[in-house]
């Protein structure tokens, strides 16, 4: 492992395509860290089986994209390096992923949201011309379609249950649709990347990803919120600009790799 | 479904004996056979108190998944506390078996009227605790549990010879650990060496008491629930443990250990009873922590759980109406 990054950035064009296995490992990374806090305390013991599932699937996921991240960068950096030596702003991952698990509501419509974006990204990398990373989606969306039947599922269960659950997972809708937004917001990132075919266009994802998600928000009886803030120019996790509650989880998560610099474990 | 009796109605002798001898053959009891009500009672304890540790197994380690140190690690171990609530639902469908029902064997775990084992109420301090939790708890498990794969009670004896598999694994994967950190920095040696002085003495008494001070064992031995002494496969474990120990040049807090040469078996000292029994009364480091903990993810999943029965009762209906 290489120190952490406290030096400035240097003013020249960051590399793209670093960045972009940054925003997808970090992402499955943080959601996979925030799900295995649920292990031992699940509501009912399956459960805490099916959530570890996922959260080993997405941290096994960000393993993959964060190793091919520090060969991409070429700084010798690998993925221990970049998951527990990283500051929160080096961090790229959207926002709605670092957000607190919340009740069992909060965390399955969390999910669900992002499950459904992760199928309709990663089935569009499947075609990415970077042949690694395509590879790479292709193993990592046969997962996420198991993920999101798994949310979809718990989406209809929560949302057509019992007068308190369908009024808790609506209130986490609510409360995460504001986040939504900025898994498409596209920057001179993903503008490189689109030119040079190994991502796609996050707009044309976007519609997709609101029609499977409409599909189930109304059979589970549930309403989609609809005054979404326009995303154009707002600066998130995609930057470095994330939620206060991105340095607590690292905080809790590097401890112990930065309190024996250079050791192994 | 086992028969029930009247309370106070004798068992048909000949129908013991028969049962009896079957054990003597060394024949397996599958949930259809009769069996005597004792038996029976005897194994929903053991079954559901296994499920329970295992259950209960999973707070002290998962309170590390968060702050493991590599994501090899992480993964690891939130793979291995996962296999423990596995471990935990086969349990409970094997004791289902038996006639009772998994959310009454649950309920009496949250009422504190359920045992599990103690060595869960002892905090875990460090990383290096995960190692060691691998190598001696998971490695005194393997001991007892390898025996019972034998006992006379077929789904209890197969859901033993799967579990064991998994548990091999993860000793594996806490000795691993636990080798890493003793060839590590000083301050990773100081770190395991620490662990395994809070870790051994628990681990020796998860072997239960004596055999001439535990209540419960002549019958179960009679019954081949258990197949060896409490005492003799304490034996065993330390036999297996010790060169292990030396192998990674950690020492273990027993200034009375000693290799005998006659038998070639490693001697520990006495083990302190008194301890235990404050751990079994509830008097534990964490005893109160881990039920709390339980009883918290049971009362803030009821909701969830009464939405998924809803949910159930809602679309059965919707097909009765649909095929009428």
């Amino acid at each position: 492992m290489t120190a952490p990054s406290v030096v400035p950035a240097p003013p020249e064009a960051p590399n793209a395509l670093f960045e972009l296995l940054q925003r997808l490992g970090d992402d499955r990374l943080v959601l996979g860290h925030r799900l295995s806090e649920w292990c031992g305390h699940g509501p009912i013991l399956e459960e805490d089986i099916a959530l570890a599932n996922i959260a080993l699937d997405l941290i096994g996921e960000a393993t993959m994209l964060l190793r091919l991240a520090g060969q991409v960068e070429g700084q010798g950096r690998d993925e221990d390096a970049l998951a527990y030596l990283r500051e929160a702003v080096d961090f790229r991952n959207c926002r709605m992923v670092e957000l607190p698990n919340g009740d069992f509501g909060f965390t399955i419509a969390r999910q669900f949201l992002f499950d459904v974006y992760s199928v309709v990204l990663l089935d569009a990398l499947t075609h990415s011309a970077h042949e690694e990373l395509a590879a790479i989606a292709a193993k990592a969306l046969k997962e996420a379609r198991y993920h999101v039947r798994h949310s979809g599922d718990w989406m209809l269960k929560l949302g057509d249950g019992t007068e308190e659950s369908h009024r808790r997972v609506q209130r986490a809708l609510d409360e995460l649709w504001r986040f939504t937004p900025e898994l498409f917001a596209t920057d001179d990132i993903d503008h490189a990347m689109r030119q040079a075919n190994i991502a796609p266009d996050l707009g044309v994802l976007h519609e997709q990803w609101e029609a499977l998600v409409r599909d189930v928000i109304d059979r589970a009886t549930l309403t989609l919120p609809h005054d979404v803030p326009s995303a154009p120019g707002v600066r998130g996790g995609r930057q470095g600009f994330h939620t206060e509650h991105l340095g607590h989880l690292l905080a809790e998560m590097q401890i112990v790799a930065r309190s024996h610099p250079g050791a192994k474990w | 479904m086992p028969q029930t009796r009247a309370p106070g109605s004798t068992e048909d002798p000949a129908m013991t004996a028969a049962f009896e001898a079957r054990i003597a053959a060394g024949e397996s009891i599958e949930p259809k056979d009769w069996m005597p009500e004792r038996y029976r009672r005897q194994l929903v304890r053991m079954m559901s108190q296994h499920a329970h540790s295992e259950v209960v197994g999973m707070l002290p380690e998962a309170n590390w998944i968060t702050r493991a140190p590599s994501l090899r690690r992480k993964v690891g171990l939130l793979a291995k506390v996962q296999d423990e609530a596995g471990h935990g639902l086969y349990i409970y469908c094997g004791a289902e078996t038996l006639g009772v029902d998994r959310a009454e064997l649950v309920q009496q775990l949250l009422d504190g009227r359920a045992k599990y084992s103690s060595i869960f109420n002892y905090p875990t301090l460090s990383w290096a605790d995960i190692g060691v939790i691998g190598w001696l708890v998971d490695g005194a498990a393997i001991v007892n549990q390898t025996v019972l794969a034998k006992a006379s009670y077929g789904p209890y004896a197969r859901a033993m010879i799967r579990i064991c598999k998994e548990e091999n694994f993860h000793k594996r994967q806490g000795y691993e650990i636990v080798s890493t950190l003793a060839a590590g920095t000083p301050a990773q040696k100081a770190m395991v060496q620490d662990a395994v002085n809070r870790w051994w003495w628990p681990s020796l008494m998860m072997f239960g008491p004596s055999d001439t001070e535990s209540p419960n064992s002549a019958e179960l031995l009679r019954w081949k629930v258990k197949r060896k002494s409490n005492d003799e496969l304490r034996q065993r474990f330390v036999n297996l443990t010790v060169p292990q120990a030396i192998a990674v040049a950690l020492t273990l807090p027993d200034p009375a250990l000693r290799h005998d040469e006659a038998t070639d078996a490693w001697i520990s000292g006495p083990i302190d009873w008194d301890e235990f029994h404050e751990v079994v009364r509830g008097n534990g480091p964490c005893n109160r922590e881990r039920l709390q903990a339980r009883r918290a993810a049971h009362d803030e999943g009821t909701w969830v759980r009464e939405a998924a029965s809803a949910y159930a009762a809602r679309q059965r209906a919707k097909q009765a109406t649909a095929a009428a």
